[in-house]
């Protein structure tokens, strides 16, 4: 079954264009940016099995750790730079975005909402740390280090002077998402955002 | 990728001994000699003149294709040779030196491709050198044998291709001088292979790497039996080549290898003796290195080939390094070593940098690894799956090289 955050993404990206896909994973979704939008793909992935993975499909990585940036990345050299459901898990997540808008003239970030009416509900009723289907870890042994909401990324985005052009908001990662959706903060899921340097 | 006992047991030096289950898989093999000595085969040398008749050594492993489309280009570094993997007879202990990776099921397997390995000109191990017969003196040339480059090099190995009938390569694969071979193949003959992977190497010889050559070659020079280079026939200035290997064993191993391997451990002895004996097992182990060493190498061709290493400069040649490959054709992997530094990662970064600018199909991969610059020859697990897959996957977008169009008319 196809990713519907894949495909938002898809819809978002222009045809053609030079993309950069940050913790591209097995890059699943290069190779469908690459099917569908015929798009000049690359991936940065720290994982080697994974960084196998994607050249085993052909497609172009570089192995590398987005904690230290990305200075091997010239300015504005891509279209658009997507950071996919990973900025909960970097240790610097303001320095990456920052970064997605030097490299990338368009920056595709989509993050899990923590003020999800789920995890907002387990931590006022039951006084503990938020344990769900999107942030299925425990806190102790949790890779999201730095869960945000679409309140605060919208706030990060003010304070860095970026724009957003677009905010999708979805309710799975398997359903198509809501026409309209009214207090996204407390009802979506996953927030896919679009921002530009103003 | 079933675990192996490869990971239990590591050399550190010159060559990975047989310590793999699958050690020497490739078979016995021999060494070819092919010279080419006909009208239009003389090779012209990048520092002018040149190079004709001449001969180079290689060794062959696995099948070529009846569409000659599965050929691999394997280039050695500075002290290699053409005897890349497999034994030379059935006994022998020794397999090739970069045998943990070329073999059957192997990182290049050689049940799928063809394998293929020269010995560079100005080599000495079976390639026309400086210890060769000069046709015009009788003599071994010595220092009269030319100047020869990186790119003379790449070009010799052109005809040797043309003489297996090979236009195209599958993929180009070398590490250290090695990789700066592959780099210049690609930008000089962008037709002739379909992939690269460097290994460990640069776009342009670092300074520190030319300092380490510099005191290599004066130890060398200093050795009262060099004779200006002409020494054939008399004593070797074994031990100057000896302390020219010893150093440039430092620069391939790391402070935390060299640590791990030796630390202060005194060699076979409970106190220091006070005397310039070998008290240490890191000085009994260098001195082992060198010496073994000038059993095998010649002194004068590591003044040559330190030489072609310390001119090779692609920035120098092409204005900027994005200017040098801006006309590749080739799709690259690039591999760096964490704990290389006589070519640290950066300067593999700076390719893939380079071939990014424009638009190039080009992937990087950094292996985590203690054992400095000899980790290209060491780190099988981490290597191997790698390169196998960038193969396979490069394997279905080959296409061979267009046929010369007859001209008009």
């Amino acid at each position: 079954m196809r990713r519907i955050d894949y495909k938002l993404i898809e819809d978002l990206v222009p045809d053609g264009s030079t993309v950069l896909d940050l913790a591209c994973g097995d890059g699943d979704l290069l190779s469908e940016l690459i099917a569908h939008k015929h798009v000049r793909g690359s991936g940065v992935e720290i994982d080697q099995a994974a960084v196998e993975k994607c050249i085993g499909r052909g497609l172009s990585v570089f192995h590398g750790d987005l904690d230290a940036g990305l200075a091997d990345f010239d300015d504005q050299s891509h279209d658009v730079v997507i950071l996919s459901l990973s900025l909960q898990q970097l240790r610097r997540p303001r320095m990456i975005v920052r970064e997605m808008v030097r490299v990338g003239r368009l920056a595709i970030v989509s993050f899990p909402n923590f003020a999800h009416w789920v995890p907002r509900s387990q931590l006022l009723l039951r006084g503990r740390m938020p344990v769900s289907r999107d942030l299925p870890y425990q806190w102790w042994d949790t890779p999201n280090i730095h869960l945000c909401t679409i309140q605060d990324f919208r706030a990060l985005c003010r304070e860095e002077g970026l724009c957003i052009e677009q905010e999708q908001y979805l309710r799975s990662v398997e359903k198509p998402p809501p026409a309209r959706l009214l207090a996204p903060n407390l009802l979506a899921r996953i927030a896919i955002f679009v921002v530009t340097r103003c | 990728m079933t675990e192996k006992k490869h990971a239990a047991r590591k050399e550190i030096g010159d060559v990975a001994m047989g310590y793999d289950d699958d050690a020497g898989n490739a078979g016995v093999v021999r060494t070819r000699y092919v010279t080419f000595d006909q009208p239009g085969q003389e090779l012209a040398l990048e520092g002018g003149g040149t190079l004709a008749p001449f001969t180079l050594a290689y060794e062959t492993y696995g099948t070529l294709s009846e569409r000659k489309d599965n050929a691999v280009l394997v280039t050695h570094a500075l002290s290699g040779d053409a005897h890349v993997a497999g034994l030379h007879s059935a006994g022998d202990k020794r397999p090739g030196w970069w045998d943990m990776m070329i073999g059957p099921g192997k990182g290049l397997d050689t049940d799928k491709y063809f394998v293929i390995c020269a010995n560079v000109i100005g080599g000495c191990s079976g390639s026309t050198g400086p210890a060769t017969e000069n046709p015009a003196t009788g003599k071994p040339y010595g220092t009269d044998f030319p100047m020869i480059t990186i790119r003379d090099m790449v070009n010799a190995q052109m005809l040797l291709l043309d003489h297996l009938g090979i236009g195209k390569l599958l993929a180009a694969v070398g590490g250290s001088m090695g990789g700066m071979q592959v780099l210049e193949l690609a930008i000089s003959h962008p037709d002739r292979t379909h992939l690269c992977v460097p290994l460990a190497t640069a776009a342009r010889q670092p300074t520190m790497a030319i300092a380490f050559n510099e005191v290599g070659r004066q130890a060398i020079m200093a050795d009262p039996n060099w004779h200006g280079g002409h020494y054939y026939g008399g004593k070797s200035p074994a031990k100057g080549l000896s302390v020219a290997r010893m150093v440039g064993h430092i620069t391939y191993l790391s402070d935390e290898a060299m640590e791990e391997k030796f630390g202060r451990r005194l060699q076979d002895i409970h106190d220091y003796t006070f005397t310039f004996s070998a008290d240490f097992e890191v000085e009994s182990y260098l001195r082992h290195q060198g010496l073994s060493f000038t059993n095998r190498f010649d002194a004068n061709t590591l003044l040559y080939i330190t030489r072609a290493l310390d001119y090779f400069d692609l920035t120098r040649q092409h204005g900027t390094l994005v200017k040098a490959f801006a006309d590749v054709k080739a799709r690259f992997l690039v591999m760096g070593f964490s704990s290389d530094w006589l070519h640290p990662p950066y300067q593999l970064k700076e390719i893939v940098s380079a071939l990014r600018a424009t638009h190039k199909h080009v992937s990087y991969y950094e292996v985590e690894s203690h054992y400095g610059h000899d980790a290209f020859l060491l780190e099988r697990e981490k290597m191997e799956g790698i390169i196998a897959a960038f193969l396979a996957s490069g394997a279905k977008s080959y296409t061979p090289l267009a046929p010369p169009v007859a001209p008009a008319g």
